[in-house]
């Protein structure tokens, strides 16, 4: 057989859809390091002074009262007299407008500009940190929430300032144990508008009047749950907003003169209360400044002039603004500029990775900040400012290289040549230049803008390159998987020239790149490349495709809607769309398990509709002389529709059952998780504890008992081989392993304290024997994995050449179990070779040929592939709780279900020879297949959240924790995908189970062995390499088609909803988790497909010695 | 070709889509309170008995009545395309028809029961809402079984043989088909919204299955006749 097309073609595959993915991804996912620096009160020196401690300096505020209105948009605040009919949302915060005109001196009110993604956890990363938070913040604290980078609040505490907290609960994952005080409340529900807000003001107002803290911050949600649920321009928007209104008017009454208050929104809202994206809408929030003591140097001129500002804002451009604004009055306040302000006036040092500028009106300007008490100067507070960004970008750049070489070195000269400056300027002791705080604003400025381009835009161009990649994978995977026995004919020579374009292509575009800016952007040659690449092969495809099917006959009308409702691709669409969902995405696991089932029982339905299921009735044979006489004897038809339907309870069953080992998503609000879940050591009945114990033991050792049966039965226990081997002895060892490392680490640690150490020790040694053994089963499979067993003997009564002698089952060697399946298998083409042999040999030897009887050659390619899908599930059930062992068992009997009752229905449907499309796998169970992978996904206590992933896999056998990265990292990613492994090793038994159970005897039609019975079960594989190749080629084509369009039903829900409100906590993630099951399927495809070819390997190899020792 | 048949169809169906339109407007015109979606159980009983009761009684007045065995009746095959049979001895007749009618009221019982575990099977929950699961499988079962009992009498292998391609035998078989697929369709497709978060009082359960069900299956009462007019034609039936 063929076997390198099929993998290349595979590969290549592959290699496409990873390029998209990696591709979407790169334009997609924010990627950012996280700097795990905290500044020090002595980082922050004043030039030409002795090193002093910053933090004892009087600061210039002692308090500050932090009020996060979530979702105040800039619109809100505004208040327009003269708007006779104001909307609902509008002129509802008159008292901000109020203090700002009466009060120029003490207040400010600024456009607060929020960064990409604007959602609340991001944002209020972005406000504590001063950075700029994305989506994948990576760092070492991918489990939890909580801020480890250096923020304010980290830095209040350092200094001994009392924070008090109340309001959103995202602060109390953000920010665990920092706060001096905190009452968090539910955020979630976002239904809910009051809870939140009526319990921060039960406690705003004593506390505030109390002398308990120094730091207040009380986060209101109201506004933004009253926004996601009726939109901005509803009454309730109102009520909302004059609460706020009354709130901030309270807090200002009671505000003491050492205390500076802090009215803020983290993001604004779009026109239907969503937020999430980019557009200006959903990025300007407010802010609003106010302290009872003079703040701004305020002129009345000024004043009016923002006065001015603000007014013409709504209307005029950005541009214009700029042209009204004062210099030093910034028209728009980036987020990230609260960081360094608040610091630098409540006398804290700026958190590490800060990239804000400070708020220059806040601060004195140079030579009055005597007046001031503790304050610093505007060039002062650049200063530091300038120098601690400096400080993160030289720290940053060494550790990620994802900011561009070119700017990074403008910038590092920018700076060396400001601080020479300004130095030479203190010196001096000359005023300084109005010149020197413009270069260093605008070098913070540029600092920042640098860092927003590298980490806080999303890039549409690579990411329509992404999907387009994609959208080509799955035609050319669609297309490769119909003419998958044309490509196999013509020696995948179809793959050469798509593979030399690519190259081509690729090195082009890196040339170009080249010789353009110099350096290489290697996802756009790739883009080039996959792009190139795909489009060649289906244009050639057409012209073959035209070309075949003029001899086939008319293949076209597939998209016509009779097709698309056909329940095989109806399910898969239904699929599709609801990845396009947040509802069903989060109800994913039932939803996969729904059109499971009812893919499932379409099976039989339209076996009966066909008339397959049952036995053709007398009547209709009487009448048919139309009807084609039956294929199948009536009794084989009742038998074979008895096992499908058997194994469709089976199947419907463990759907059923699986469905009560699921996890819940924080989002499901009355839902229990699965008990199974969690590990046994932290069950504390005991009685109960042994039930899960012994339920997961049985169901271990059913599964090794299961897989011995199966293998025995068809006789693949009797040879001598490294395979067998492994079933025989490592399959049991495994288990018992596994059993016992149950055992021990579910006992309590203080129940045997004298047995401590041994406990420990074995909970070391048996998970890494466990590990030890799988490798060694599988190499063993790898290595040796035919299992088969062969007998020579020499048959003396065997007289004349013109009886050739017939191979009969010996009765002697093998259990009668194997006696009604174990047919010793011959293969004609042997026998001919034989006799060419003795022809060649004139004849001579005729007399003493040998009969050769081969137990297990019948299911010599689905024996080891079944073998190592049990070691490897296996291995895998050792990284998970125990309790999944049943899941496991499920995931067993469900698989056999399927496997069942695909041969069931294959057989009934008689489509065995019928010509070329011998071995062909339809769509229905390759769908089926590939959404059991993902019910078992679920089922197996997997979601596609973050917090979920089970961490505990990487520990398994390494309690004491790891030294790199790697090992861990792999084993919970076995661990997360352990379905999706599983059922991509297995997908090659969906070719093979057809054949494993075929009905001998009644079959009429032989076209595809011409040798009529002697080639029988997989040897029909053998009899046609060029099929079986490509029968081959087609089902993982199928298989990842399928997988490939979930994946890219994910990515366009990503693009599409990248403004949603759920975009980061459930499509990204879920798109996270596609992909990457995507990836891992794909590998385990391509082991699973190579262990075949391995296989034929190994056949071919064993027939080969086989024939000089028979014809000896 | 078919033309009778398709007129008495329609005008069945019409009657039992007028049922269905009654009996959510009647009880809703006589007692205070009554609603779709708030009294939804109600509202389900009412429509699967007016269901029920209408389409047994159409079906006995129109005489359709499923082919009798061959053993203990006599068979005679008319000229007429609908295979009928008739009887011989009354008294034989009327026992007969009892045992029938109590083998009818048993299948019902087990369709009912078939259907909810399937529904169970399908992920509604096991025991918190079984009255609500049941009252769903009474619905489908008066929408669906019902007319098979009506239709082919209570012989599963007929059923079986129905619902096969060449399974026809009359026109009424078709018409089964086509009415029985809607509903079973309806009501899977009114599982849909159940995981969607609006909120909305038909997403509870099983208010949108039964919708699904009810639209599927008053669906099926216009498209049958329409079907079977347009593709009269091609309609071939073998005789029994």
């Amino acid at each position: 057989m063929k076997r390198l097309p099929v993998l290349w073609l595979l590969l290549w595959v592959c290699a496409l859809y990873s390029a998209g993915i990696y591709l979407f991804v790169g334009g997609f996912l924010l990627v950012r390091l996280e700097v795990n620096r905290t500044s020090t009160c002595g980082d922050v020196l004043q030039p030409g002074e002795e090193p002093a401690d910053f933090c004892r300096v009087q600061p210039r505020f002692r308090r500050a009262v932090l009020l996060i209105v979530d979702a105040l948009k800039i619109d809100f605040t505004w208040f327009d007299p003269h708007n006779a009919a104001p909307r609902p949302y509008e002129n509802k915060l008159p008292v901000l407008e109020e203090t700002v005109s009466s009060r120029p001196a003490h207040s400010r009110l600024y456009p607060f500009r929020a960064d990409p993604p604007t959602t609340t956890m991001q944002r209020i990363k972005g406000f504590t940190t001063g950075s700029l938070p994305t989506f994948v913040d990576v760092g070492n604290n991918f489990a939890s929430s909580a801020i480890l980078e250096d923020n304010l609040i980290h830095q209040f505490g350092q200094v001994g300032k009392r924070v008090v907290f109340m309001g959103d609960d995202t602060w109390e994952n953000l920010f665990p144990k920092k706060f001096h005080r905190s009452l968090p409340f539910p955020s979630f529900n976002v239904k809910d508008l009051h809870t939140v807000d009526n319990g921060i003001l039960q406690h705003l107002y004593t506390t505030m009047v109390s002398d308990d803290w120094d730091i207040l911050v009380a986060h209101f949600l109201g506004v933004d749950h009253c926004g996601h649920r009726f939109g901005p321009d509803h009454p309730a928007m109102a009520d909302k907003l004059t609460q706020m209104n009354g709130v901030i008017r309270s807090v200002m009454d009671r505000l003491q003169n050492d205390t500076l208050l802090v009215v803020m929104g983290d993001h604004g809202m779009t026109d239907t209360g969503d937020h999430g994206g980019e557009s200006q809408k959903e990025t300007d929030a407010a802010i609003f400044l106010y302290s009872p003591s003079p703040l701004f140097p305020a002129a009345p001129s000024e004043t009016q002039c923002t006065q001015h500002v603000r007014l013409q804002f709504a209307s005029t451009s950005p541009h214009e603004l700029l042209v009204i604004a004062d210099q030093s009055e910034p028209d728009v306040v980036p987020q990230t500029d609260l960081v360094p302000t608040l610091a630098l006036l409540l006398g804290v040092p700026i958190p590490y990775s800060s990239v804000g500028q400070v708020l220059l009106p806040v601060f004195p300007p140079h030579g009055q900040t005597k007046g001031a008490v503790g304050g610093l100067s505007q060039l002062e507070a650049l200063w530091i400012n300038a120098k601690q960004v400096n400080r993160f970008l030289e720290t940053y750049s060494g550790m990620a290289k994802d900011i561009p070489p070119e700017s990074l070195s403008r910038l590092k000269a920018d700076f060396s040549r400001l601080s020479s400056e300004y130095l030479a300027t203190v010196r001096r002791g000359r005023p300084p230049s109005p010149q020197l705080a413009a270069s260093l604003q605008a070098y913070l400025t540029s600092v920042r803008d640098t860092c927003r381009a590298t980490w806080a835009r999303f890039n549409p161009l690579k990411m329509a390159a992404g999907l387009a990649i994609l959208a080509f994978a799955c035609l050319t995977c669609f297309v490769l998987s119909e003419l998958s026995f044309e490509l196999i004919r013509e020696d995948g020579t179809g793959l050469r020239a798509p593979v030399a374009a690519a190259l081509m292509t690729g090195g082009c575009v890196a040339a170009g790149q080249l010789s353009a800016r110099g350096y290489v952007e290697v996802a756009w040659c790739l883009a080039a490349a996959a792009l190139s690449s795909e489009l060649l092969f289906l244009w050639r495809a057409r012209r073959s495709g035209i070309a075949g099917a003029e001899k086939i006959g008319p293949t076209s009308g597939w998209l016509t809607p009779r097709r698309l409702l056909a329940p095989p691709v109806l399910v898969p669409l239904l699929r599709c769309a609801s990845l396009l969902s947040d509802s069903y995405v989060i109800a994913e696991g039932r939803a996969v398990t729904f059109l499971v089932l009812s893919l499932a029982l379409y099976i039989p339905i339209r076996l009966n509709w066909d008339g397959l299921l049952l036995p053709p009735s007398h009547d209709s044979l009487k009448a048919a002389g139309i009807l084609p006489p039956p294929a199948l004897s009536p009794s084989t038809v009742r038998k074979e529709s008895g096992t499908l339907l058997a194994c469709l309870g089976l199947l419907v069953g463990s759907l059923y059952l699986s469905l009560s080992f699921h996890a819940c998503r924080e989002e499901q609000g009355s839902c229990q998780p699965s008990p199974f879940l969690s590990p046994l050591s932290r069950l504390q009945d005991s009685r109960l504890k042994n039930l899960h114990y012994v339920l997961s033991v049985f169901a271990l050792a059913l599964w090794t008992y299961l897989l011995r049966r199966c293998l025995r039965h068809y006789g693949n226990l009797n040879s001598a081989s490294g395979a067998v081997f492994a079933a025989r002895w490592v399959l049991l060892l495994l288990s018992v392993c596994l059993a016992l490392y149950w055992a021990v680490s579910a006992t309590p640690e203080d129940s045997f304290r004298n047995l401590a150490e041994l406990i420990a020790m074995a909970q070391l040694a048996l998970p890494r024997a466990a590990f030890c053994l799988l490798g060694l089963g599988l190499a063993l499979i790898w290595l040796d994995p035919l299992t088969v067993y062969a007998k020579t003997k020499v048959q003396a009564s065997a007289r004349g050449p013109s009886v050739p002698p017939r191979y009969r089952a010996s009765t002697a060697i093998s259990p009668q179990a194997e006696l009604h399946h174990l047919i010793p298998q011959i293969y004609q083409r042997m026998r001919r070779s034989l006799d060419d042999d003795g022809e060649l040999s004139a004849g001579s030897e005729a007399d003493g040929r040998p009969a050769v009887e081969a137990y297990g050659l019948g299911t010599v390619y689905s024996a080891p592939l079944v073998l190592f899908c049990g070691l490897l599930g296996m291995g895998l059930l050792l990284l998970h709780p125990e309790g999944m062992a049943l899941s496991f068992l499920l995931l067993l009997l469900q698989m056999g279900a399927v496997l069942h009752i695909h041969a069931s229905s294959t057989t009934l449907s008689g489509l065995h020879g019928a010509g070329s499309g011998c071995f062909n796998v339809p769509w229905t169970p390759v769908v089926l297949w590939s959404l059991a992978a993902t019910q078992f996904f679920h089922a197996t206590g997997h979601l596609p959240t973050f917090p979920s992933i089970q961490w505990g896999a990487a520990f398994v056998g390494f309690p004491e924790g790891h030294t790199g990265t790697v090992l861990p990292a792999s084993l919970v990613t076995l661990n997360t995908f352990a379905s999706h492994i599983l059922f991509s090793v297995g997908c090659p038994l969906l070719l093979f189970w057809p054949l494993v159970c075929e009905v001998r005897g009644g079959r009429p039609g032989t076209a595809c062995s011409e040798e009529g019975e002697d080639a029988v079960m997989e040897m029909r594989l053998r009899e046609n390499p060029q099929q079986f190749s490509s029968a081959l080629l087609q089902l993982s084509t199928r298989y990842l088609f399928v997988l490939g369009a979930q994946v890219f039903a994910s990515v366009c829900a990503a693009a599409i909803l990248r403004r949603h409100l759920m975009v980061w906590k459930v499509f990204a993630p879920k798109l996270m988790f596609e992909a990457s099951g995507f990836l891992v399927s794909s590998a385990s495809l391509l082991i699973g497909v190579t262990l075949v070819l391995r296989v034929d390997v190994a056949v071919g190899r064993w027939f080969k010695r086989l024939i000089p020792d028979a014809s000896r | 070709m078919w033309d009778h048949e398709i007129r008495a169809m329609a005008s069945t169906h019409a009657i039992i889509a007028a049922s269905v339109f009654m009996a959510t407007v009647v009880p809703a015109a006589l007692v205070r309170g009554f609603s779709v979606y708030g009294t939804h159980l109600p509202w389900l009983y009412a429509v699967s008995g007016a269901v029920a009761a209408v389409s047994v009684a159409a079906f006995w007045l129109l005489g359709i009545s499923p082919p009798t065995k061959k053993h203990t009746l006599g068979y005679k095959e008319f000229p007429k395309s609908r295979c009928q049979a008739f009887s011989k001895g009354s008294q034989d007749k009327l026992i007969y028809k009892l045992s029938r009618l109590f083998r009818s009221c048993v299948y019902f019982f087990l369709s009912c029961l078939f259907f909810h575990a399937v529904v169970v099977l399908y992920g509604a929950p096991l025991i918190e809402s079984a009255l609500e699961t049941f009252s769903l499988a009474v619905l489908l079962t008066s929408l669906t079984t019902l007319r098979c009992l009506c239709v082919l009498g209570p012989n599963v292998q007929a059923w079986i043989r129905v619902f096969s391609r060449h399974g026809a035998m009359s026109v009424w078989d078709t018409c089964l088909q086509i009415t029985v697929a809607c509903t079973l369709v309806g009501a899977w497709v009114g599982a849909f919204p159940i995981p969607l978060d609006w909120d909305r009082p038909w997403q509870v359960w099983p208010v949108s299955c039964s919708l699904g069900a009810t639209i599927g299956f008053l669906t099926g009462l216009v498209a049958a006749p329409a079907w079977i007019h347009y593709h009269r034609k091609q309609l071939t039936y073998k005789c029994k």
